[in-house]
């Protein structure tokens, strides 16, 4: 109950104290998650639009690999890309390893899967209300994909922040891949292992607050965008 | 004018499982005239307009059109379709109609205006920014025969427009319909309300079990129906 | 209401906020990737000389001498090694002679220098069950501790740490690894994990002295035993082979490694202090 009394008290001492090296940890957290997201949102999005209309054999065996990559621990994708960017390792010579690049591509490949998972999902049930229209208008694959994206928007702004979500809670991934360096590679989630491994359980609870506030935050300014796009409308 | 009319169904069947849906549909439609078809439920009234449109493909028989403009039955100023609940994307009513227009490569500095004009004429200019989805079921009816009505086709496909709007919608609907008939636009209609058939048709195919089983210009069908189910149907008889 | 001047059209709008939205985060990811590149060497080194707060001491010292950053990856000395290994760093600080010897034997590392050393320390609760406070020889504390079957929680994780526990119940001719899970808790972690762990179960573990300062979680713990000369924990440090890894750092490495090993080093490592205690001591000032 102390500690945890404690926590709080440090977390509103660092979210008003505008710490630097706490500023510096938020900045990063945002900056490799959010790259995650776009990347993911850049590939994850029309490939879940293509999946949700398009019709091969095999379809159903893709659907299901990445709908069981939703729950690819984040230490296994960490691992995967260490051996990967390892210099050891036959992406070694990009020298990424230990870099923010490195954790974003681990969360790329964390939260790909679930972004286009859920966007299949969500454009699917879109695409049965609007096949006939579509192929009344003679629309094209590619057309129907782009129309899918933008009708679907509101659910996939949610998908995309779902994808945010899983990106900026884990460790398992960039603690491997971005070895947590000091001003380098540090960011919220490899601080707050850090702390814990040093005992000070108040600061590490303190920066588990920091990361619920800046979530918090997100989301709220991802929901007025929303109300602000549809204008009162009922999807 | 160049035509894709006729359009010639010859021996189109549909199954499903083995489960015969439609069966040897033989229909010709020429340039005049405009169709009511109807039937009671589950005859195969929607199967066959969607395999006409080119929604389905037929299992059995074929498609053809025949006019001097056949060989492209998908371009712009040719077919277009409204569907019994309309299917309108989440955006502004006016946004809607343009989509369909950019669909059917609509020239880009005309689309607006095109888009503004069929709304004009299917009286939706005051909520041509409001949000399809905010609209009344009747405004949304419009809007559907507006987007279709943009894409000034030559035939005009209609699955019970009217069949979920209460009268006076269902009146201002037939009205733009006529509209639309009367610009020149064949008409081939799906309604189960037989005063509506006979408001808005010259003639009438029946159906009944996945096959036709009388066409009649519109006073004969009704006046003198040839075949015993047509009867009971006008009468208001179930046909099981 | 008809007609009239059009408003703004919703879908146009929309499309350029997301538009606008997408570049500026792409924007501000590239400026994250494209940290300047001052000249840095990456360090593999262990969670006790990390978290004791050591390398926050030292590392600013020698950037100052030279201008050369010091990227720090702490891990468990087995994690590192392998690291090294792999080329993924260019120096090498930790606790474990005969894996560090192994490594310069199988050609990975240049030489092993040794630096400095600390010891180990057991801890264990307030009210020390197993009645081994003050003893003086570490053997028989642990043979006590097997005997009476007191919780225990170890690293299990590889480490030096590991290793140096793992070694002394061998000395004390006790087999652990038998009782695991039992009395015997592997938690397969970093220290400051086991500790916490320890704490919370009101165990005993084996830990060296500057993670033990450092640890604020210690709620029941305390030093139980300490002193057994068989605890020193000796530190090194290797360059990790150039010639097997054309990438490694070599030059701005070893200008790292013969600075720690100069009496400016040594200095900034004897001068390292935690609530007054001295942590490290260092080894290789240079006999003269």
């Amino acid at each position: 109950m102390e500690s945890l009394l404690q926590a709080f008290v440090t977390a509103f001492r660092l979210l008003t104290s505008f710490d630097a090296d706490l500023v510096e940890i938020v900045l990063l957290s945002l900056r490799v998650s959010l790259m995650a997201v776009f990347l993911a949102a850049l590939v994850g999005l029309p490939l879940g639009g293509w999946l949700a209309i398009a019709r091969f054999p095999g379809r159903r065996i893709v659907i299901a690999t990445l709908n069981a990559m939703m729950g690819l621990p984040p230490v296994v994708v960490g691992l995967i890309v260490y051996l990967l960017l390892s210099r050891a390792g036959p992406l070694g010579w990009l020298g990424w390893l230990f870099t923010p690049t490195a954790m974003v591509v681990a969360q790329f490949l964390l939260i790909m899967p679930l972004v286009a998972a859920l966007s299949r999902q969500a454009l699917e049930d879109l695409f049965e209300e609007y096949d006939a229209l579509f192929r009344s208008l003679r629309v094209g694959t590619l057309g129907v994909v782009q129309t899918l994206l933008y009708e679907g928007r509101h659910r996939l702004l949610t998908t995309l922040l779902a994808g945010y979500g899983r990106a900026i809670a884990e460790v398992g991934a960039v603690i491997i891949v971005g070895g947590n360096i000091a001003h380098v590679t540090r960011v919220m989630t490899t601080a707050i292992a850090l702390e814990t491994s040093k005992g000070d359980l108040p600061l590490a609870l303190g920066l588990g607050i920091v990361l619920l506030f800046i979530s918090l935050l997100l989301n709220a300014l991802a929901a007025l965008g929303q109300t602000r796009a549809s204008e009162t409308v009922t999807p | 004018m160049t035509s894709i009319l006729p359009l010639e169904l010859r021996g189109v069947g549909f199954a499903v499982n083995g489960n015969e849906l439609l069966a040897d549909i033989d229909l010709r439609f020429e340039a005049v005239d405009r169709t009511m078809i109807v039937g009671p439920n589950g005859a195969g009234k929607s199967l066959l307009l969607r395999i006409a449109h080119g929604l389905l493909s037929p299992t059995a028989g074929e498609v053809q059109w025949h006019g001097p403009r056949a060989s492209d039955p998908s371009a712009l100023g040719t077919q277009a379709m409204v569907f019994e609940r309309p299917v309108l994307l989440r955006r502004s009513a006016q946004a809607n109609v343009e989509y369909a227009l950019r669909c059917v490569g609509c020239d880009r500095e005309v689309v607006t205006e095109k888009a503004r004009a069929a709304l004009a004429q299917t009286g939706l200019l005051s909520v041509a920014e409001r949000h399809a989805f905010v609209l009344s079921s009747g405004e949304r009816q419009r809007l559907a025969l507006a987007r279709a009505w943009a894409l000034e086709p030559e035939v005009l496909f209609l699955d019970e427009p009217t069949s979920a709007l209460d009268p006076s919608a269902t009146r201002v609907v037939e009205e733009i319909i006529e509209a639309i008939a009367n610009a020149g636009t064949r008409v081939i209609m799906i309604t189960h309300d037989l005063a509506q058939a006979k408001r808005l048709g010259d003639e009438v195919v029946f159906m009944n079990r996945g096959r036709v089983l009388e066409r009649a210009p519109v006073d004969r069908f009704f006046d003198a129906p040839t075949s015993q189910e047509a009867a009971a149907f006008i009468k208001g008889e179930l046909l099981w | 209401m008809t007609g009239g001047p059009r408003l703004r059209r919703p879908c146009s709008s929309i499309t350029r906020t997301w538009a606008a939205l997408f570049v500026s985060i792409t924007l501000f990811g590239a400026a994250g990737v494209a940290v300047a590149d001052a000249p840095y060497i990456t360090l593999a080194s262990t969670t006790s000389t990390d978290n004791s707060g050591l390398l926050d001491e030292i590392l600013p010292k020698f950037k100052q001498a030279s201008g050369v950053d010091v990227r720090v990856v702490a891990v468990g000395t087995g994690q590192a090694l392998r690291l090294a290994r792999n080329g993924d760093a260019d120096v090498l600080m930790v606790h474990d002679r005969k894996s560090e010897e192994k490594f310069v034997a199988d050609g990975f590392g240049v030489k092993r220098h040794p630096l400095m050393h600390n010891d180990f320390i057991i801890v264990g609760p307030r009210d020390d069950a197993a009645g081994v406070r003050g003893v003086s020889d570490v053997g028989q504390a642990l043979s006590t501790i097997a005997d009476e079957k007191v919780p225990f929680v170890s690293r299990g994780d590889d480490s030096g740490t590991h290793k140096a526990e793992l070694r002394l119940w061998t000395a004390a001719q006790r087999d652990p690894s038998e009782a695991s899970g039992t009395w015997y808790r592997e938690t397969g972690s970093g220290m400051g994990a086991t500790l916490n762990t320890a704490a919370a179960m009101g165990a005993y573990a084996f830990v060296d002295r500057g993670t033990w300062l450092a640890f604020k979680n210690r709620l029941d713990l305390e030093i139980v035993v300490v002193g057994d000369p068989r605890l020193m924990n000796p530190y090194s440090v290797i360059l990790v082979n150039p010639e097997r890894h054309a990438h490694v750092k070599a030059r701005e490495a070893q200008r790292f490694i013969d600075w720690l090993l100069s009496p400016a080093g040594q200095k900034a490592i004897g001068d390292f202090r935690v609530n007054g205690e001295v942590l490290f001591v260092p080894d290789a000032i240079a006999a003269p």
